[in-house]
């Protein structure tokens, strides 16, 4: 396949038809709309649903509808709109019925502004909706990234009948990158034995999220912490950049993981020992990477596009063995590079002096390290 | 010797469940149930039928129809049926919903579903009152009607007035049966069964959003005892609340 | 005058009595058993075979705990009218 160039929105409406997403329900607003309009001339294109709804809260309903039938479905929106998706989504995560939403990040709180931003973490990871939960939560970095958390969203979602939020912050979804679309993929025919699809020659399947005894629902919340005790098992992803000597770490995701790898690398050049952990997976948390981090980083920076949200769970992850700095714009604003590189510098010197490295080169002056490229676990 | 056989005329539809309800005495709730159940078996269509149940007293319908079923959010209904038909629009699709439920938090839902003319069957059950939390004041409940949020009667210069639904919804071209029915005596409940068949019809004909809203009635929360309640019935939300059509597609005479 | 009988199941029953005020021959009353559930059941009395089997009691049920039956006359089978005919 060729890249071709894409906008983020459009590559994920696309990425998810490829992924075999049989209906979409959305509703307009910025900065995710034209995931909405590319849908509506491609679903009905490749004869599948798609529905603008009354609002986000018909939207996020109708979703819930479709995925009760068994179906691969998808709704987007933008902070705002998924504020009014978070009833629905309880009752689909309390339900088991796999969904993906796409969150398009923007400046917060309140009708904010269409800036990019990430002031939804806590909104998607902790969940903004009622009761115990958590969705399974990706944040891509690129738009190719997006393409292929797509497809793996619907894929999480069915593994496990469980609530996917993609969140893109604004400019992910807004900006155009040369990326590959993956091969189509059939829609699948068969339904799982739970849907509703009419009791023919089969007991009534019923499909609701109330429990009206408490040992019932105590018992559903427990297979449900069970659930997610599993996802946080074996569902991490991260990639992570010049860790293995680094004494500062860097945390970011999404752009602002994206941002803060340039600053790593204006650092690098100038020989401080700095590295970058970008969680791809906000849900489930690469707690215990954070951990082993812990042992050899002297400090940590989280680098955020809001007031600092996922800062809590690396402090939580680093349990106080070493001070968690951070640093973040908000409303909107979204951080430059060389701001990144002032903190980084001011923080590694502020830590102590960089220590003369074996070989007596002074660091400043160290030969530029060849950049190793994303690893992490996938 | 002529002999003299012995026919049953009149036993419990397939599609109702033997389960034991949970309604109180005298609650209608079990009548309307009686009739769906039966106009699924008179249609055939008890195996591809899908009901989407409502927050309320009837939230447990799933219990008492032998069809697949969802149970919605509160008001959302109509967004959820929608999202059940447009995937498999072969499935006959209906929503089961109280006042409180469809006029007030469900009202854009409502409103949305039929003026996109879905395809789907809607049964309205307007008994004036929030039932299963005990008995507040509903959109439909009457001027003066006390309740336990409108306990010196409801003030229609504060609390405005109750919301006439079948034709609230009529006018709109993408609702192609609108009537109200009752069920506080036989030839009324017989009406209301004739309704309910020709709602589903709607939806087999394919003709776009078919509602019925039924007249019913909440002794409990009336706090009259249920023959009474079907007389206050009579007397009071009738007179409010017109039986009759208030549309019918030609297709459907 | 069409003959009937209906039977009332007295765990579902609540013991509502809208039958009893629906029934035209008014032979359908609450019984001095309580159920199951403590509701006092409604039974039919009626030795004199009132019951026509016109089902408005059951109609009036809003939880269709009464049967009802009706006798009635089997009608000539026309086969034998038939065979004269055919032979």
């Amino acid at each position: 396949m060729t890249k071709q160039l894409w906008k983020g929105n459009e590559a994920v409406a696309e990425a998810a038809i490829r992924a075999g997403c049989e209906a979409y329900f959305g509703y307009p607003i910025t900065p995710q709309t034209e995931l909405l309009e590319y849908m509506s001339w491609r679903m009905p294109q490749v004869g599948r649903v798609f529905l603008q709804a009354e609002s986000e809260v018909g939207a996020i309903n109708m979703v819930y509808g479709a995925a009760c039938a068994g179906r691969r479905v998808m709704s987007s929106s933008s902070s705002p709109g998924v504020s009014l998706m978070m009833e629905g989504l309880s009752y689909i995560a309390a339900s088991d019925v796999p969904a993906v939403l796409v969150n398009v990040m923007r400046g917060g709180p309140g009708l904010g502004n269409i800036h990019p931003a990430q002031s939804d973490y806590f909104q998607a990871v902790k969940f903004g909706g009622h009761g115990d939960y958590h969705p399974i939560v990706l944040a891509p970095a690129s738009v190719q990234e997006a393409i292929e958390l797509t497809a793996l969203s619907f894929d999480l979602a069915e593994k496990y009948r469980h609530v996917v939020i993609e969140v893109l912050d604004g400019s992910i979804g807004q900006m155009m990158e040369p990326a590959e679309m993956p091969e189509m993929q059939p829609v699948r025919l068969e339904r799982p034995a739970w849907a509703l699809t009419g009791a023919t020659e089969r007991p009534k399947n019923v499909i609701s999220s109330i429990r009206i005894d408490s040992e019932g629902l105590e018992a559903h919340n427990l297979h449900l912490q069970d659930k997610l005790a599993h996802i946080r098992g074996c569902e991490v992803r991260y990639k992570e950049y010049w860790l293995d000597d680094a004494d500062l770490v860097l945390v970011a995701y999404g752009t602002a993981g994206r941002i803060a790898l340039s600053a790593i690398r204006q650092a690098r050049a100038e020989g401080l020992r700095v590295g970058l952990l970008r969680p791809v997976t906000l849900y489930p948390f690469p707690t215990e990477r954070l951990a082993r981090l812990a042992k050899q980083a002297q400090a940590f920076l989280v680098v955020e596009m809001s007031a600092g949200q996922m800062l809590e769970d690396v402090r939580l992850a680093v349990e106080g063995r070493a001070p968690v700095r951070f640093y973040g714009r908000m409303g909107g604003a979204v951080p430059m590079p060389d701001e990144i590189f002032e903190v980084v510098r001011g923080l590694c010197y502020a830590l102590r002096p960089p220590k003369p490295s074996g070989n007596g080169h002074h660091p400043a002056r160290r030969p530029q390290p060849e950049d190793p490229g994303p690893q992490g676990a996938d | 010797m002529t002999d003299m056989q012995e026919t049953v005329v009149f036993q419990r539809p397939e599609t109702l469940e033997d389960t034991y309800t949970n309604y109180c005495p005298g609650c209608t709730h079990g009548t309307i149930h009686r009739l769906i159940a039966e106009v699924i078996d008179e249609l055939g269509i008890r195996e591809r039928t899908i009901g989407v149940a409502p927050v309320g007293c009837s939230v447990f319908i799933y219990n008492y129809q032998n069809v697949d079923f969802a149970v919605a959010a509160h008001g959302r209904a109509p967004a959820m049926a929608t999202g059940i038909k447009r995937v498999q629009p072969d499935k006959v699709v209906f929503t089961y919903q109280g006042d409180g439920d469809l006029a007030a938090i469900g009202t854009n839902e409502i409103l949305h579903a039929a003026s996109r003319g879905e395809n789907i069957t809607v049964i309205f059950v307007n008994n004036a009152t929030y039932g299963m939390t005990g008995g507040q004041m509903a959109p439909t409940t009457l001027p003066g009607q006390k309740t336990t949020s409108s306990p010196s009667g409801r003030d229609v210069e504060i609390q405005g007035w109750p919301m006439r639904v079948a034709e609230l919804l009529a006018p709109l071209p993408g609702v192609s049966y609108s009537v109200r029915r009752s069920i506080h005596d036989p030839r009324h409940i017989n009406n209301a069964k004739k309704a309910i068949r020709t709602a589903f019809r709607a939806q087999l004909d394919g003709m776009g959003l078919a509602l019925v809203e039924i007249l019913s009635a909440c002794p409990t929360n009336w706090h009259l005892t249920p023959v009474a309640a079907l007389e206050w019935l009579a007397k009071h939300m009738l007179p409010y609340y017109p039986v009759g059509d208030y549309k019918i597609s030609e297709g459907l005479q | 005058m069409a003959k009937g009988r209906i039977t009332i199941d007295p765990e579902r029953c609540k013991g509502c009595e809208i039958c009893t005020t629906v029934c035209v021959q008014q032979i359908i009353h609450l019984g001095d058993q309580f159920n199951r559930r403590g509701y006092r059941a409604a039974v039919v009395v009626d030795p004199e075979g009132k019951c026509t089997g016109c089902a408005l009691c059951a109609l009036s049920c809003p939880d269709t705990a009464i049967t009802v039956y009706r006798q009635e006359r089997l009608r000539e089978p026309r086969l034998e009218k038939m065979a004269v005919v055919l032979a």
